[in-house]
């Protein structure tokens, strides 16, 4: 990186007019509703992780659901509501992170929730080398790059033995565990993953690199010509991506104790991730929060409707997007913001 | 004589089987003005592009600062010291106006915290966008977008600028005001390199005019003598500058 010689750049800051040398510019980050809805967030969060203590182990089971939905669709969401990337191959890592635990825990032998986070790794690093490969395309060809990168991933992974080849392969490694707090771990487990990767999202776009991908989203030309190192940051969402769809992966195998490559690398979590998010707000880290819930809901309430659930689904994302068009948390017209990452200039003092 | 700040030598660009820029070599000293006009579609805006990083050129090198950047990319050359404004705005449009000029200051100027914060207010000051910081970019109207542009180039802290038409869509009781600020860029020591169609409003700055037609350097000097070249006033300023009539175009 060259840098410009502070001699210079003092010169060039002088090229400001006097009026700029009277006060400064005083900057705030978040409001009142981010306080109001942090709390409610942190007495939710406080309720659910108190939850096993009164609840059944089938509820705690469908939680693990939704906790791995908002993972996805926060993923999904730092994809492309804030890197500008629209993939449709999120299943790779969800599919890797489900594998890699099977085969760290049970092949291995490791502790499964040491493997959990391991697994997750793997596939950020995974995705950190096709990322070269998936970066050469852009717009509908990374898209369709995507979802082949995730074709090639299975491909690979039933080619492998260990863990079942074609037809799959069980999660034994919890077997020393009584079920029920097994269960309950496993929840604790997802409720945690969720939680974290939620303040890493809301954190990584409070930082300046949340602010050089929201330029690259809205203009990635002018980024790179104000400086902005475009390339370097879509990878690393890319790479954050795939750790954040490989711990869902992983907890998704965690909580079903199977693994079966039609389903864990199913292009159906892909359109998932895009109605959560298209639902709940892209662009917001409230939307995919609210999208989680609201399929989440859809799914339980719906479950009798065999496949006519999907045409309410499809009903329900078309209507959401013609009357709603920013998702449920865009009616907020961003008065609310309980993720505050922008930047509200007040009077100078 | 010191040492250019920008060169660019033989410089050729072609887009399929048409040649936009052949054999175009220039050079800018340190705090240097330097205006370019031509007639539309002459490859002045393309220039600019091989210039800051965002096209690479077919043949012909680009250096800035003593060093060949002809292969570094846009955000490299921003952070060396070349800004930029489009001719048709490129604004962050999800964003704010500040947080538009956050993002130049903060990865173009390389600034942090308070340091980004206040340069990007002291550009937008320079601008006249400071009143409209928490106007989000997307809903500006034209004229604040191009507003907008030169914010931003100014917020990387450059020592080279380059302004792709600033001045068209203001009104004539407008344009002294941004001719002002650009002469005070150029006296804090800042190079600028200037397109713009509005001559007069030019040549009040430049001290070296280069006239481009059909991607080849057609006159370069003295802003006046190169205005009097019959040749420039051939091929394009003879429908603009006989008839004293601003071009103030809009792409
Ligand atoms: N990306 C591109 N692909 C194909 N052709 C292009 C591209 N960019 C520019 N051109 C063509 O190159 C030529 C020069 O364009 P350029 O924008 O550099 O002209 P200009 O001198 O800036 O004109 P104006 O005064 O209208 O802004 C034009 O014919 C234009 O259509
Ligand atoms: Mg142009």
């Amino acid at each position: 990186m060259t840098r410009v010689e502070p001699a210079a750049r003092g010169a060039g800051q002088d090229a400001v007019p006097p009026s700029a040398g009277s006060g400064g510019v005083r900057v705030r980050r978040s409001g009142p509703a981010a306080w109001i809805g942090g709390g409610v967030l942190v007495v939710a969060v406080a309720v659910l992780a108190y939850l096993p203590y009164v609840s059944s182990r089938g509820t705690q089971i469908d939680l693990v659901g939704l906790f791995s939905l908002i993972v996805l669709g926060t993923m999904w969401n730092l994809l492309a509501g804030y890197g500008g990337m629209v993939s449709i191959g999120q299943q790779a890592w969800i599919g890797l992170g489900g594998y890699g635990l099977v085969y760290l825990a049970g092949t291995l032998g490791l502790d499964p929730f040491v493997s959990i986070p391991l697994a997750a790794l793997a596939c950020g690093l995974v995705a950190w080398a096709t990322s070269y490969l998936a970066f050469r395309l852009s717009g509908g060809y990374f898209a369709i790059g995507t979802w082949v990168i995730a074709e090639v991933v299975r491909l690979l992974v039933i080619q492998v033995d260990e863990v079942g080849a074609g037809s799959g392969a069980s999660l034994t490694a919890f077997s020393g565990i009584d079920p029920q707090y097994r269960i309950a771990y496993v929840y604790w487990v997802a409720l945690g993953v969720a939680v974290v990767v939620v303040l890493a999202v809301y954190l990584l776009m409070r930082s300046r690199i949340g602010l050089a991908l929201t330029a690259i989203r809205d203009e990635p030309t002018a980024a790179g010509s104000s400086g902005v190192p475009v390339t370097r940051a879509k990878r690393l969402v890319f790479v954050l991506a795939a750790v954040g769809c490989g711990l869902a992966g992983a907890v998704i195998v965690a909580n079903t104790l199977r693994v079966q490559p039609g389903s864990i690398f199913s292009v159906d979590y892909s359109a998932t991730m895009i109605f959560i998010v298209v639902i709940g707000g892209l662009g917001t880290i409230e939307g995919p929060i609210i999208g989680a819930v609201v399929y989440y809901l859809l799914q339980d309430g719906l479950a009798d409707l065999g496949n006519w659930y999907l045409v309410v689904v499809g009903v329900i994302a078309i209507a959401v997007t013609l009357l709603a068009p920013k998702g449920l948390w865009g009616l907020t017209r961003g008065r609310l913001s309980v993720f505050p990452t922008g930047y509200r200039v007040g009077r100078g003092t | 004589m010191t040492a250019p700040l920008l060169e660019v030598a033989g410089v050729g660009k072609r887009f399929g089987r048409l040649t936009v820029l052949d054999d175009v070599s220039f050079s800018i000293a340190p705090g240097e003005a330097f205006g370019i006009v031509g007639p539309n579609g002459a490859g002045k805006s393309t220039l600019l592009n091989v210039v800051n990083g965002v096209l690479r050129p077919d043949g012909g090198t680009v250096r800035f600062d003593g060093a060949d950047v002809t292969r570094a990319d846009a955000a490299a050359r921003c952070r060396a010291g070349i800004g930029r404004s489009y001719q048709i705005p490129r604004p962050f449009g999800g964003m704010t106006v500040f947080e538009n000029a956050l993002v130049a200051a903060s990865f173009g100027g390389g600034h942090t915290g308070r340091a980004a914060a206040e340069a990007a207010h002291r550009a937008l000051e320079t601008a006249g966008l400071a009143d409209a910081a928490n106007t989000p970019a997307g809903s500006l109207r034209l004229l604040d977008r191009k507003r907008l542009e030169l914010a931003r180039a100014l917020a990387t802290d450059p020592r080279l600028v380059l302004l792709d038409e600033i001045a068209g869509g203001l009104t004539e009781a407008e344009v002294p005001a941004l001719v002002e600020t650009v002469r005070d860029l150029v006296r804090a020591g800042v190079a600028v390199v200037w397109i713009e169609h509005v001559v007069h409003a030019l040549v009040a700055v430049v001290t070296r005019l280069m006239c481009l037609t059909y991607g080849r350097v057609l006159a370069v000097g003295d802003p006046h003598a190169v205005l009097a070249d019959p040749q420039v006033v051939e091929v394009y300023l003879g429908s603009t500058i006989a008839g004293d009539d601003p071009v103030v175009e809009e792409t």
